[in-house]
């Protein structure tokens, strides 16, 4: 194979798509032989399609996506492969000044807690209606997401039923802040940089970090076509190693300013507000008071690359657990199928992460007992709220 | 042709819209309703309450949409994208023209289809005259442009508006550039210096 190789890559504008975008724009894919077209989306819907029929090489997808397209849940059946993980984590909850009002009347005890967080909707909830009030909205970005996954387990775990007590609905990352201003969502679960541009606007306050309901959550995947890999597995290979080197540059802190400068441009918000989404210093409430943690967004560091096939049975158990998809041993395989840790593997050399102090199910889940990834009935026998 | 059937058409440009209203009138489908507002989507949609949804892939709010697949105290109606595991090519010739349908559950395939193929045809159409209607305004912006360069060249070198052409046409053949950026040049270079 002689020449540059073109390869076009879609991608919504967020803050975990730092990785491709910085392989594109650093020079990382140009060493690998690569020219990368990055093709920004408005829709999760447009990004499956255009890669179910090959108008994309690869994109960055929302991991339950991948997986549900090889399922063929909800849409047509195509088999999507995810070699590379571009992030764990980034969602936060942000509230309502008037939910959080709510809730912190509510609260026994510190609300950063989200077991506390979680009982202190369930007596919200049941207040409002008891009083006939209409019930709590909150937006999340897709059926197939890890937001709303994220936010029925936390609020399943205090009691909500979020089928029955609340509104789920799906809005478009950019419309949420809008929607919490005019009060069309009490609450929403999305990706940075949008929790951050609520609360800026002083018309939200961060609850949680998802890092703090799960601590290793799968968020979205280098995804490709289980077909264009088979038929180009150097090219992937190519695309994986520039993807690990744009990972390890967003995870250097010494690299920040030239980050911040790239997805300024890319996902068009301020600079300020990427440089704090990665360096996990974020204002939680419109007067100021700042959350930190090392864990808001993983991208480059404690194995964030390499696909977790816990992972992928996890987001298949939620699916499971809220009657989007069957359980079945053989969807349980396929789903597991998809994380391919070994396409990694082979592709990138590079020392192990030091992973003391993460938890040893891979998930870390706030409540309930460890996950097993061979058992999703097990996992789904610990929750008296459930459909499937 | 299906007539009876309640067709909701999702699209935030008006033009593009009246177009494929407009064809699938002529196709005898009276029951077609435009919703150009995105906000309180599914509020609207089941206000409507179509049997078919179109919506161009512009839009943000096509996510929305697919929530309607899932069963749930939101969803009144559960509805599917219009997907035909054996036809992939009306699937990529929608994509590329940058339309998506939906149906309600239930409905057979061959009901939509010509919709759909007509849906395909218009929104092609629009992008062709949408390219048709740019390139026009830019053959207008470059003959303002390069007359007001004729009109000081004219001025400045004593020449006939013939010959202010001529060079200008002769320098943008020698510097490899279109007449209209020369044009823009000379009026830069005029600004400039005044």
């Amino acid at each position: 194979m002689t020449g540059v190789q073109k390869l076009r890559i879609g991608y919504i504008p967020l803050a975990d798509a730092a990785v491709p975008i910085i392989a594109a724009d650093r020079g990382f894919a140009s060493a690998e032989g690569l020219e990368i077209e990055l093709v920004r989306e408005v829709s999760w819907s447009n990004v499956r399609d255009k890669l179910n029929i090959g108008l994309f090489d690869a994109a960055h997808l929302l991991a339950p996506v991948a997986i549900a397209s090889s399922l063929g849940i909800g849409h047509v059946k195509v088999p999507i492969l995810a070699p590379f993980n571009l992030g764990l984590n980034g969602n936060a909850i942000t509230v309502s000044p008037f939910l959080y009002e709510a809730l912190a009347d509510a609260a026994a005890g510190d609300l950063t807690d989200p077991m506390v967080s979680a009982r202190a909707l369930a007596r919200v909830v049941s207040a409002r209606r008891s009083k006939g009030v209409e019930p709590l909205t909150f937006g999340m970005t897709f059926p197939f997401s890890t937001h709303n996954y994220q936010l029925r387990f936390w609020m399943a775990a205090g009691g909500v039923d979020p089928d029955e007590d609340v509104r789920l609905v799906v809005l478009p990352p950019p419309y949420m802040v809008d929607s919490l201003a005019n009060r069309q969502v009490d609450a929403f679960c999305v990706g940075a940089p949008w929790n951050s541009v609520a609360v800026d606007l002083g018309v939200g306050r961060i609850l949680h970090f998802m890092s703090e309901i799960l601590a290793r959550g799968a968020e979205k995947v280098l995804a490709v076509r289980g077909r264009w890999a088979d038929e180009n597995p150097d090219l992937l290979c190519r695309l994986l190693r520039a993807h690990a080197a744009a990972a390890a540059f967003v995870a250097g802190a010494r690299n920040r300013d030239a980050l911040t400068e790239v997805l300024a441009k890319r996902i068009v918000v301020s600079r300020d507000l990427i440089r704090r989404t990665f360096e996990g210093s974020i204002k939680v409430a419109p007067d100021g008071t700042v959350r930190t943690s090392d864990r808001y967004l993983l991208i480059g560091r404690k194995d964030a690359g390499r696909p977790d096939r816990a992972q992928a049975a996890w987001l298949y158990a939620q699916m499971v657990r809220w009657a989007q998809a069957p359980l079945s041993a053989q969807m349980l395989a396929t789903a597991k199928a998809v994380f391919r840790p070994d396409l990694y593997d082979s592709a990138i050399a590079e020392a192990k992460s030091d992973l003391a102090g993460e938890p040893s199910d891979g998930i870390g889940a706030f409540a309930g007992p460890a996950f097993d990834p061979d058992d999703i009935a097990a996992h789904l026998s610990a929750w008296r709220i459930r459909r499937g | 042709m299906d007539q009876s059937l309640k067709i909701a058409i999702v699209d935030k440009n008006p033009i593009r819209a009246a177009i494929l209203e407009d064809g699938l009138r002529e196709a005898g489908h009276v029951h077609v309703t435009r919703i150009g507002d995105t906000s309180h989507l599914l509020a609207r949609i089941y206000a409507v309450d179509p049997e078919v949804i179109l919506i161009d892939l512009e839009n943000p709010s096509r996510d929305v949409l697919e929530q309607m697949f899932q069963m749930s105290r939101v969803v009144k109606r559960p509805i599917a994208m219009f997907v035909d595991q054996s036809d992939t090519a009306s699937i990529e010739a929608a994509v590329d023209a940058g339309v998506s349908a939906y149906i309600v559950g239930g409905l057979h395939k061959d009901r939509i289809k010509n919709i759909l193929d007509l849906c395909i045809s218009r929104f092609n159409a629009f992008a062709r005259l949408q390219d048709e209607l740019d390139r026009a305004r830019t053959a207008l912006e470059d003959r303002k442009v390069i007359d007001r360069a004729k009109g000081i060249l004219m001025k400045a070198k004593n020449l006939t508006e013939d010959e202010a052409y001529v060079l200008l046409r002769k320098t943008a053949m020698n510097e490899k550039k279109k007449i209209a950026e020369v044009a823009q040049s000379v009026i830069t270079a005029t600004e400039l210096l005044k």
